[in-house]
């Protein structure tokens, strides 16, 4: 991990970081499922999520996870900040800093801002997503649903679908999952994706049956309906026919594919009801609580990693 | 150097004394045994067996890892992973056995104890070890004890075990000046 | 002051000459080359024969070149209206630090050089400080809008050599051709911002693998040579001169390449930042290397290296473009493009040189004599006898080590910064006035 810096990015995590995260999430997901749903671990530390992008869904996750972990959590959104008044967002962290917090959770709509911030503050940053970049955390949520059904990764045909060329979801996965050692296919409409994305190491296909058939994964990415406004697809309806998932191209892939989605999911868009639905393949609700646990490992490993100790 | 303070004879000894005594002792059956992770686990797996063969009462066995529950996770080297714990029976109104191979300042068993009640009101809650070294910091002390080993604070005491891949069982003393 | 340049390899492209030999000045004029039995020294001091009554002082140039002095027709001084990013005292002062006697200052200040105080303005600031010779250019449009003609006669009556909206594309096809058209009489080139913001726009980086990785949006390279194909078609309809700015993709260059071959009178530039670098430099979010156009791919930037060696490119800029530190310490998206250019030119460029990409002579042609040609400045660009005594002495081995804390530009935005390069101004002589480079 990039010393005493958190975690802001799969691109710099080693597969070995990645896996030791993900061990550790599913025992924390053991704690969320107990009665007591709270371990003492982080007593007496400050988390702060500091979000200068909004996002109920990632900053309730992060929220409930470092409760979990019984750390004080502080949430700092933009709206009720010094942003407004023309304040940097350097100037801004910096500030939140000198009130001793353990860890920053940031949320941001800039690409590169984790490292930029990460330059000018002492206290370790856990991305929760900026930009069009990464979302670390999402990606190890995702890896971790596909090895909690799957047992495994390497080789498994994992098809991400929608608007590659701004997720930050997408990214993250696929610096993960290569890591790890699946065979990744991106699927999307030639406007939300370029030739370049192939170096990312993922095949790239503009055809539903080439994606489909005979995957072991499907990730449906969220489509911004915004993105319809700028010319990158003609309608919803021709999006949902040509590039969603429906019931009946859910055939073509193995029979026991399961399918994700980051979330808010678009029902009749990208995915169809039937699918999002369907519980023998469905793990969105999944994801979500291996979200929580992903974020409980996430703020763990931050936080506890100064000093030497020896048992005995 | 190394002194044995315990060869395998004198564990197998050992083990097999306290699985008498918590035959004895027993409140209620079935009787749950807890490894404490990692040194405490294979030896609650050997007591089970004794105390199976010997009782002809139910044992159940979990495995905690109180890695959340310590109180000095600020000072921990790297980040340790947190393995799972596995207790796979209620724990409410059970009459538990906490092992574990060594017992020095108590904190691991405060840990323990936390961890445990966190899953549930626990009838009883006692504690098996196979060394009992001092220098305790918190008021705990074992129901049942392999064998008491006078040291001082610097002294490692380390156990092996077969299970954990080494040739044969063997309790160490190592002095501060002997590394 | 009367000088006698001795010893020196004077190089002079407009002469088609390379020669080691004593330069004669004579007060602000070269009085020409002459022969080594035709003066002596004493001390530090030489008597000419053919000038009996005067004293010439010595520069001993050995081993350095002696070539006309360098001038870069595009920078941004910032003054007036944006003196905390650079001044013309700072920016003409960096210049001469870089080794150029002559710069041209771009009209995006505030107010824009849509009008002739401005003009007048930045040339008598210049002439006060005298580090370098000033060339205003003018804005195509009023305010840069894009929308109305700037009052462009009487601009260039009050001194300005161009006219360009730099930094604002003129969006306007038709606003474009007629101002190639007004222009025409007045001879001077119309510069071009080539850049089509409806596909450029929600980029920040140049489209490709790396704005990829670094999950930035891309630019397209058609941003840039759609518009260079638009204009070039226009030139050609008009047969007004085009000068296409910091030219930076392969198609671009395709383009100049078969606009010059037509005989459509067209020239450009590129910068040191373009032939030296390519998007790669943009990774871990260096916003010192976000510029406008883009760093390029490395297939790009090849393109622009064959250019520079076949001659399809005219002149080296530097399109310095200084600014605040906070205004690049940033989010990479909101930081503003850039790159503090004058004290590093001419070390990348000799490296052109080292790397035997091009030679000295074209080297002093691409940065001196011929944007003086471009922009009709007479009596500058050559070693003639009779021209102005305008020199930059180069040593052309000296190894140096870019430290952007130790430039004199207020803008400290380099992505160069610990660069080792070989060669520097050691002197730049204006108007027969000696100014020992700070270097020295």
């Amino acid at each position: 991990m990039v010393p005493g810096k958190g975690i802001i990015g799969l691109k710099y995590l080693s597969r070995k970081e990645i896996e030791q995260i993900i061990e550790t999430a599913f025992s924390m997901r053991d704690v969320s499922r107990r009665s007591v749903k709270k371990v003492p671990t982080l007593r007496g530390k400050t988390v702060v999520n500091l979000f200068f992008e909004a996002s109920t869904r990632t900053k309730t996750s992060f929220e409930i996870a470092a409760k979990r972990l019984s750390a004080d959590v502080v949430n700092f959104s933009y709206t009720s900040s010094s942003i407004s008044k023309g304040e940097t967002t350097i100037d801004t962290a910096k500030n939140i800093e000198a009130m001793h917090p353990a860890v920053f959770i940031i949320r941001h709509s800039s690409s590169g801002v984790m490292e930029l911030l990460s330059r000018h503050l002492k206290t370790p940053i856990i991305s929760a997503g900026d930009g069009t970049n990464e979302h670390p955390t999402q990606g190890m949520l995702d890896i971790m649903t596909i090895m909690d059904e799957k047992k495994r990764i390497d080789d498994l045909k994992i098809v991400i679908a929608g608007d590659i060329y701004h997720s930050r979801v997408a990214r993250s996965d696929i610096y993960g999952m290569t890591k790890l050692g699946a065979r990744v296919y991106f699927f999307s409409p030639p406007t939300l994706i370029t030739d370049d994305f192939a170096t990312l190491g993922a095949s790239i296909t503009y055809d539903a049956k080439d994606a489909f058939t005979d995957a072991d994964v499907i990730i449906m990415l969220r489509i911004q309906l915004e993105r319809q406004a700028t010319g990158l697809f003609p309608s919803t309806r021709e999006y949902s026919r040509i590039f969603g998932l429906n019931a009946q191209r859910l055939k073509l892939a193995r029979p026991d594919v399961i399918v994700m989605h980051p979330g808010p999911v678009n029902r009749g868009l990208e995915l169809s009801s039937s699918v999002a639905d369907d519980a023998d393949h469905s793990r969105i609700l999944k994801q979500v609580e291996n979200g929580v646990s992903i974020r409980m490992s996430a703020i763990y490993h931050t936080i506890g990693e100064e000093h030497g100790y020896t048992d005995n | 150097m190394k002194n044995i303070i315990m060869d395998a004879t004198a564990i197998e000894r050992a083990l097999k004394r306290i699985a008498h005594e918590i035959i004895e002792k027993h409140a209620s059956v079935p009787i749950y045994l807890i490894g404490i992770r990692t040194g405490g686990v294979f030896l609650a797996k050997r007591l089970s067996e004794y105390i199976r063969s010997y009782g002809q009462i139910p044992v159940l066995n979990g495995t905690l890892d109180i890695t959340l529950y310590r109180d000095d996770v600020a000072m921990r080297t790297g980040r340790a992973i947190v393995k799972a714990t596995e207790i796979k029976f209620p724990v409410g109104e059970s009459y538990i056995v906490l092992v574990d191979d060594v017992l020095f300042t108590g904190r691991t068993i405060r840990a323990a104890m936390d961890a445990v009640i966190d899953l549930g009101r626990p009838q009883v809650i006692q504690l098996a070890v196979l060394i009992d070294r001092g220098h305790r910091e918190l008021p705990i002390k074992a129901d049942y004890i392999g064998k008491n080993v006078p040291t001082s604070a610097d002294d490692q005491i380390k156990v092996v075990l077969r299970e954990s891949g080494s040739s044969d069982d063997a309790v160490y003393l190592i002095r501060k000046g002997d590394l | 002051m009367d000088i006698l340049i001795i010893n020196g390899l004077l190089i002079d492209p407009a002469q088609d000459m390379e020669q080691t030999d004593a330069l004669l000045i004579e007060g602000d004029t070269i009085q020409g080359i002459i022969d080594q039995k035709d003066y002596t020294i004493k001390g530090d001091r030489a008597l000419v024969n053919s000038h009996p009554d005067r004293v010439f002082m010595i520069i001993d140039a050995s081993g350095k070149w002696v070539v006309p002095g360098l001038m870069d027709m595009h920078t941004h001084l910032r003054d007036p209206g944006y003196e905390y990013k650079e001044d013309i005292v700072t920016g003409t002062r960096a210049a001469m630090t870089g080794g150029f006697t002559s710069v041209c200052a771009m009209p995006n200040t505030r107010p824009v050089n849509d009008n002739k105080s401005v003009t007048r303005y930045m040339i008598s600031k210049a002439n006060d400080c005298g580090y370098t010779n000033l060339y205003p250019i003018a804005s195509i449009t009023k305010a840069l809008e894009g929308s109305e003609l700037s009052e462009i006669y009487d601009l260039v009556d009050e001194g300005a050599v161009a006219v360009s909206d730099d930094g604002m594309p003129v969006s306007s096809a038709g606003l474009f051709r007629k101002a190639l058209l007004y222009v025409k009489p007045l001879g001077i080139p119309v510069i071009d911002h080539p850049e089509e913001l409806l596909l450029s726009k929600s980029g920040y980086m140049n489209e490709g693998i790396v704005s990829v990785r670094l999950g930035l949006n891309g630019i397209p390279q058609t941003a840039e040579s759609v518009a260079v194909a638009r204009d070039i078609l226009i030139a050609g309809e008009t047969n007004s001169r085009l000068h296409i700015a910091h030219i930076s993709t392969r198609y671009s260059i395709e383009l100049v390449r078969w606009a010059k071959k037509r005989g459509i009178p067209v020239t450009c530039e590129v910068t040191p930042h373009h032939f030296s670098l390519n998007d790669e430099a943009v990774e871990g979010y260096n916003t010192n290397a976000k510029v406008n156009p883009p760093l390029r791919s490395e297939s790009d930037r090849q393109a622009v290296l064959e250019a520079i060696a076949d001659g399809t490119v005219d002149c080296i800029v530097t399109d310095h473009a200084p600014h605040s530190y906070d205004e690049k310490e940033i989010e990479f998206d909101k930081a503003l493009n850039g790159i503090s250019g004058l004290e590093t030119s001419l070390g990348l460029s000799l490296k052109l040189f080292h790397d035997k990409i091009i030679s000295r002579k074209r080297l002093v042609q691409m940065m001196s004599s011929r944007p003086y040609e471009i922009l009709n400045i007479k009596d500058k660009g050559s070693l003639k006898t009779g021209a102005d005594a305008d020199i930059t002495i180069i040593d052309p081995g000296e190894k140096w080590t870019v430290d952007k804390n130790m430039f004199v530009s207020k803008g400290r935005n380099t992505p160069f910064h610990g660069m080792e390069l070989k060669g520097r101004a050691v002197m730049t002589i204006l108007g027969g006035k000696i100014h020992g480079s700070a270097r020295t």
